[in-house]
């Protein structure tokens, strides 16, 4: 039983099969005829105004759903715009999948209008690739690149499709099964290694949890309290996984690494059990390797074998889907606690460490009488929105300040480019989430520089009354890269100054929606409000002390346990 | 150090890239690379000698096991296994070593493929070191040109034998309903 149909209305088939509803996508001239059958579907498109994020938008929809995201572009340029969004989606193992046209078949590789190499540009910005030239193969491979996508450690993949196969016709035949015999995923864990593990951590006097994105993308947070509260050990997640253990949750202790909390690195280099799940011992994380938790063993669970023993060797490594392990690990652990008895090395471990928070606790107050600091900022977001709104950010100083100071106690709120770090991220994430989570609060905090990056989306957010707020935390600088060059380079300033800031009511106007700017403590309070309660999008500049640095902060390549914790006094001050 | 990676792939297009890929992204050179089709066409097998710093060895391997036409990549380095190469060698030569070329030759087990009055050509098989060390002689009886072939491995480990077709079939057929019931 097959009909004759045409190789777009076949890819449109199969999307819908893999129950995708929302495309971010950009046209031209090769996929034109993808464009003219999405016309007859139910599918839905989203016009960005750049390629590149409609894969930072598809992420978007991606981190606060779960579901795979797609997006489009067209050959050649359309192909290399989405090359950021890719990479960026490989990094954090975000599961999308992009289709690219290409131009037809028999002009392959004679320099044709709009023709690039995307097969072999894209090879290492994917987790897999495919060229289609046949149309017979169009639906496996379409299924293929969803399963890959979304199973094991998830990542983008990228079907480059001819316009020979787009315009073909072919008897449509529905895919039952796919053949991957190269493809392995682990995901139960070896029995053995886990009761071992849970032996472990109950032994333990020291024991730490350090979550990370895996957490999140295995949607396993429910089974990560549950572990955190029968090991009863401190809990920091990484910039990845805010949001896996509630903020308010007693055992967490926020985030380690570079601009971790004072407690999270001094348990980090303290303990002597680290229970990393989902992780990959990064070097924001970590600092110098050889001074990072110099006296703890390591158990790794990931459903990634090559994160374990990458950066830090695994005494006891577990590979498998943290879903399910995680409740294989708390069975355990549920059956050997009673047996164990008091532990009294817990007890002095979980005093040191409150006494590390007490000592230098990461959400005290930092406010000016006549200058919004940009901690004054977060503090507020963090209390209008109480854990509890999607937070996108850009890449800089206020990705930080937000991290730290914007509490979240459920997963896929916080959505931030973690391991590429791409400035120009919040502002097209944030569109693609609240297209997926219409009546949710979703707030884009973007850095002035950022915000720059990926402003034409502001026409998209009006486009598609899409009501996301805007936040520019504007210090007039490329803040992060400033703050190392005063730091680390005699604060001698090259390129970060940011000039000719638009006037953002005008801007923001002249696409149809309310903008404003405030610089005075005063109006903070309200403008944020005003912001939130205002339907449609909106635009709020916040103008914040300028040279403001971000603390703590481990330099690149220091120990952990060595934080600079306040910016150094200058002689004058004394 | 020399690493000698064996791989099993599909013989698909872009599968040869993304084994290179992987190399020259971490900044490997590859001393030797072949590849060609197993008794099952569907199928390559490959050996790679590349020099890798030891620690990053069994990392190197895991990401080639992570390619997904990558059906299985073995380090055979310090595994049982057995590598072999082929040379073929056309060799200058007066008349008066004619002779002793042949004697070399007989040695080293060394077949002659073509005679001339100018010399011969040669074809030789044998370990890595063996074929050096032969190239080293010949060099001294004049000029030489040679084409290396690329280090061929095979393990040797029992339970890493693997009969036509290498890879039973079926068994990892993936149902499209089990993943997502959307089917
Ligand atoms: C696409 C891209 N280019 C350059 C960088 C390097 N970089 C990291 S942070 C930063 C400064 C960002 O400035 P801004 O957006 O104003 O944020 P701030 O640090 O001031 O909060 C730069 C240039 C980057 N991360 N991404
Ligand atoms: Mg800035």
């Amino acid at each position: 039983m097959s009909q004759l149909m045409s190789g777009s209305k076949i890819l449109l088939e199969c999307l819908a099969r893999e129950g995708v509803d929302t495309i971010f996508g950009y046209p031209g001239g090769v996929t034109i005829p993808f464009y003219d059958a999405m016309l007859d579907s139910p599918i839905q498109h989203v016009l960005v105004r750049h390629e590149q994020n409609a894969a930072f938008a598809a992420q978007g929809y991606v981190r606060s759903t779960g579901k795979v995201g797609v997006c489009c572009a067209t050959s050649g340029p359309g192909a290399t715009n989405l090359v950021t969004g890719l990479v960026d989606a490989m990094m954090d193992s975000i599961p999308i999948v992009a289709i690219t046209g290409q131009v037809p078949t028999k002009l392959i590789g004679s320099d044709a209008f709009q023709e690039a190499d995307t097969f072999g540009i894209t090879r290492s910005a994917t987790k897999h690739n495919y060229l289609v030239k046949n149309i017979n193969e169009l639906p496996a491979v379409i299924h293929e690149a969803f399963y890959i996508a979304n199973s094991g450690r998830p990542g983008p993949v990228l079907v480059d499709i001819t316009k020979d196969v787009f315009q073909g016709n072919a008897h449509y035949v529905p895919v039952t099964s796919i053949h991957l015999p190269g493809y392995k995923v682990y995901t139960e864990g070896h029995t053995g290694q886990i009761r071992r593990a849970a032996q472990m951590m109950l032994e333990a006097e020291r024991p730490m949890v350090y979550a990370g994105g895996g957490v999140v993308l295995s949607n396993s947070s429910d089974e990560l309290r549950e572990l955190v509260e029968l090991v009863d050990a401190p809990c920091v997640t990484t910039v990845m996984g805010l949001g896996a253990l509630a903020a308010d949750h007693p055992n967490f202790i926020s985030m380690p690494g570079m601009h971790g909390s004072y407690a999270a690195n001094m348990a980090m280099y303290g303990t002597d059990l680290i229970i990393a799940l989902g992780v990959r011992f990064d070097d924001r994380v970590t600092g110098r390797l050889n001074s990072f938790a110099p006296h703890a063993r390591v158990i790794h669970v990931d459903i990634d074998p090559a994160e374990i023993g990458k950066n830090r060797n695994a005494d006891l490594p577990i590979v498998g889907d943290l879903k399910r392990v995680m409740p294989k690990l708390s069975a355990v652990l549920a059956e050997l606690k009673p047996g164990i008895g008091e532990r009294t090395g817990l007890k002095a471990w979980w005093k040191q460490v409150r006494a590390w928070m007490d000592e230098h606790p990461l959400r005290k107050p930092v406010t000016s009488p006549d200058e919004i600091k940009p901690q004054h900022l977060m503090a507020e977001i963090d209390r209008l929105t109480n854990g509890e709104a999607i937070v996108t950010s850009d890449v800089g100083q206020h990705q930080m300040w937000s991290a730290q100071l914007i509490r979240f106690n459920k997963p896929r709120l916080w959505i931030n480019s973690g391991g590429l770090g791409s400035m120009g991220f919040g502002l097209p994430a944030a569109l693609g989430a609240q297209y997926a989570n219409p009546d949710k609060l979703v707030i884009a905090i973007c850095g002035d520089g950022g915000f720059q990056m990926s402003l034409p989306e502001l026409a998209t957010l009006q486009n598609y009354g899409l009501n996301v707020k805007v936040i520019i935390m504007n210090n007039g600088y490329l803040g992060m890269v400033r703050q190392w060059q005063e730091l680390f380079y005699a604060n001698r300033l090259s390129q970060v100054t940011l000039d000719s800031f638009p006037d953002v009511e005008k801007l923001a106007g002249a696409y149809g929606f309310k903008g404003r700017t405030i610089e005075h403590p005063r109006d903070l309070r309200d403008a944020l409000k005003e912001a939130f309660d205002t339907p449609g999008p909106y635009l709020l500049n916040v103008r914040v002390t300028p040279t403001e640095n971000v603390f703590p902060m481990v330099p690149a390549g220091g120990a952990i346990n060595e934080m600079v914790l306040a910016p150094p006094q200058p002689a004058m001050a004394r | 150090m020399q690493q000698i990676i064996s791989l099993l792939l599909e013989n698909k297009t872009g599968a040869l890239m993304r084994v290179t890929g992987l190399l020259t992204a971490r900044g490997y050179n590859i001393d030797s690379l072949t590849v060609a089709r197993t008794l099952d066409p569907e199928l390559s097998r490959m050996t790679i000698a590349v020099d890798v710093e030891p620690h990053q060895r069994r990392q190197l391997i895991k990401h080639m096991n992570k390619l997904i036409n990558v059906l299985q990549a073995t380090d055979l380095t310090d595994a049982p296994s057995v590598t072999r190469e082929m040379l073929l060698m056309r060799v200058r030569s007066a008349q008066e070593t004619r002779t002793a070329i042949l004697k070399e030759a007989e040695i080293f087990g060394v077949r002659v493929v073509d005679s001339t009055l100018e010399g011969f050509a040669l074809e030789a098989t044998g370990d890595i070191e063996k074929l050096d060390e032969f190239i080293d002689i010949m060099r001294s009886y004049g000029e030489i040109e040679v084409t290396r072939g690329g280090a061929v491995a095979v393990s040797l480990e029992s339970k890493k034998l693997r009969l036509s077709p290498p890879v039973p079939r079926g068994a990892e057929e993936t149902r499209l309903e089990e993943k997502n019931g959307v089917i």
